[in-house]
Order: C-alpha cells, then sequence, then structure tokens
C-alpha cells in the first residue's frame, strides 16, 4: 500500500506550484485552502468572487478527471469518530495557525516566510508525532 | 477575467492533488509513519510545489500591483507568537489522526466520499468556532 511514486508526487506538486504562483503573481492572492474557506465563511470579507472561483476549481478538478480517467487509490483508515474530531482539530487549528498546508507549507516556504518555515515545522511534527503515537504506542498496548 | 484565472488555478491545483497522492488519506498517513513502512513521496510534492511557486512568488512579493490589476495582497507578518505555534500543532494533530487537510478534503468531497463529508463538516464548525470567538473577543 505504501508504494513510494516519486515521479507522480513530484509532477503533482509541480502543478500544485504551477497553480499557487499563478495566483499570486495573476490575482495577487494566496492559494492557501484553509485561509480561503476561513475567510468565506466570515461576513463581508473582501475579494469573495475570486476566492470563491478557485475553490470552485478545486471542486471542478475531481469531475474533470473523472470525465477522462477514473479516480485513483483513495483509503480512508480513520473511523468515522476519528474522521470528525480530525476535521475539527484542523478546522479550529488552521484558523489559529492562519494557514494549512498550501498556505504555510507551500505559499509561504516559497515567499521564504519565517512564520510559515514554524508553522510547517510544528504541523509537521504534530503530524509525525500524532502517527507515531497511533500506530505504534496505543496500537501495541 | 481575476474570477476565470482564479478558477482555473483552482481547478490546477485540484489535478495537482489527485495527481500527487496527497488526495489518499492512506498515502499521506504513509508518510507520516516515520517509524513504520515510511513513504517518502509527499515530500516530493512539497519539494515540486516550492520549487515551482518560488520564481513566480518571488516577483509576487516585490509588486504593489498583481498582474490582472488587483491589490498584490501577500502576507506581510514576521512575527511567530502563540497562536500560530498552537494552532499549527492543533492542526497537525488533526493532519496526523485522520491524513487530511483542507485542499484534498474539498478534492474527496466532489470525488464522492461520505467520510469527507463528516471531515468537512467538523472542519467548518471548527472554523466558524473560531470565527465567532474571534468575534466575541473583538
Amino acid at each position: 500500500m505504501n508504494d513510494f511514486t516519486p515521479w507522480s508526487s513530484l509532477a503533482g506538486g509541480a502543478m500544485i506550484g504551477l497553480a499557487a504562483g499563478l495566483f499570486a503573481v495573476a490575482n495577487g492572492r494566496i492559494a492557501g485552502i484553509s485561509g480561503l474557506i476561513g475567510s468565506l465563511l466570515q461576513r463581508g470579507a473582501e475579494g469573495r468572487g475570486e476566492k470563491a472561483s478557485f475553490l470552485l476549481g478545486i471542486f471542478v478538478a475531481p469531475l474533470l478527471w473523472q470525465v477522462f480517467t477514473t479516480m485513483p487509490p483513495v483509503h480512508f483508515t480513520a473511523s468515522p469518530w476519528a474522521l470528525m474530531v480530525a476535521g475539527l482539530l484542523v478546522g479550529i487549528g488552521t484558523r489559529y495557525g492562519a494557514g494549512c498546508t498550501s498556505g504555510h507549507g507551500v505559499c509561504g516556504l516559497a515567499r521564504l516566510s519565517p512564520r510559515s518555515a514554524v508553522a510547517t515545522l510544528c504541523f509537521m511534527s504534530a503530524g509525525f508525532a500524532t502517527v507515531f503515537l497511533l500506530r505504534h504506542v496505543l496500537a501495541g498496548a | 477575467m481575476q474570477r476565470f484565472i482564479g478558477f482555473l488555478a483552482g481547478a490546477l491545483f485540484g489535478m495537482g492533488l489527485l495527481v500527487s497522492g496527497m488526495a489518499n488519506p492512506a498515502k499521506v498517513l504513509g508518510f507520516l509513519d516515520l517509524a513504520g513502512q515510511w513513504d517518502p513521496s509527499l515530500a516530493l510534492v512539497m519539494v515540486g510545489a516550492i520549487g515551482m511557486a518560488l520564481l513566480p512568488m518571488t516577483w509576487a512579493r516585490r509588486q504593489a500591483v498583481a498582474l490582472l490589476g488587483g491589490r498584490m495582497q501577500m502576507p506581510t507578518r514576521h512575527d511567530v507568537d502563540h497562536r500560530l505555534v498552537g494552532g499549527s500543532l492543533v492542526f497537525g494533530a488533526g493532519w496526523g489522526l485522520a491524513g487530511i487537510c483542507p485542499g484534498p478534503a474539498l478534492v474527496l468531497l466532489v470525488g464522492g466520499y461520505w467520510q469527507a463529508w463528516l471531515f468537512v463538516a467538523a472542519m467548518l464548525a471548527g472554523m466558524l468556532l473560531v470565527n465567532a470567538l474571534e468575534v466575541s473577543r473583538n
């Protein structure tokens, strides 16, 4: 299951980076998904049309994908309860931390932002620690 | 035009998530599982994404106006506070719990996976909660 996919991952990453670069250069905005969603949930946020258009593009991607080919493998391992707790933590954490994998991890690091470097270090470490705890400490107990 | 380019960028972004493997929660967890059968693929997603975004971001940082005429809105803060650190730690814990972050969550939502609906509903609730707390704080 854990097959190493260097080329497709590198190519997919390049597409993500190109999209983020295009949104920054053309629209002057950060392609941070949690930031875009969070801002659309707020009343009176500016640039709602552009932000919603970007998210609409993400929504269309899997549909367009399915026109040409079948979806790539998708496996969920978390239970329904874990999914809900995880969603809650991701929602709260990305709002307080002002960004997620895309906003801090891709855009922020590409901007050489020290804030984003710290944020990325924090969420990566917490992700590694959580999986270690769940798979190697609690699972064996 | 701004909306059209925004839409195109979003679609390319979503396709990138699908191609890269980021939209597969099991693969994300395989990357986060350093002590198991570690799958380093997602490190290459970051390399590809940051490498590709580096030049455009560097250009964007130095402009006041974006190509399509809108105001350049790159973040300007440099301070590291407890909200940034605490929030990112909480986000990382949630990411490690399910292997899903906000971008892939949206792709999976439309991909037709009920698990993604549960996740996104809880994520929106979390965001609304923070928004409400922020409003009452100010």
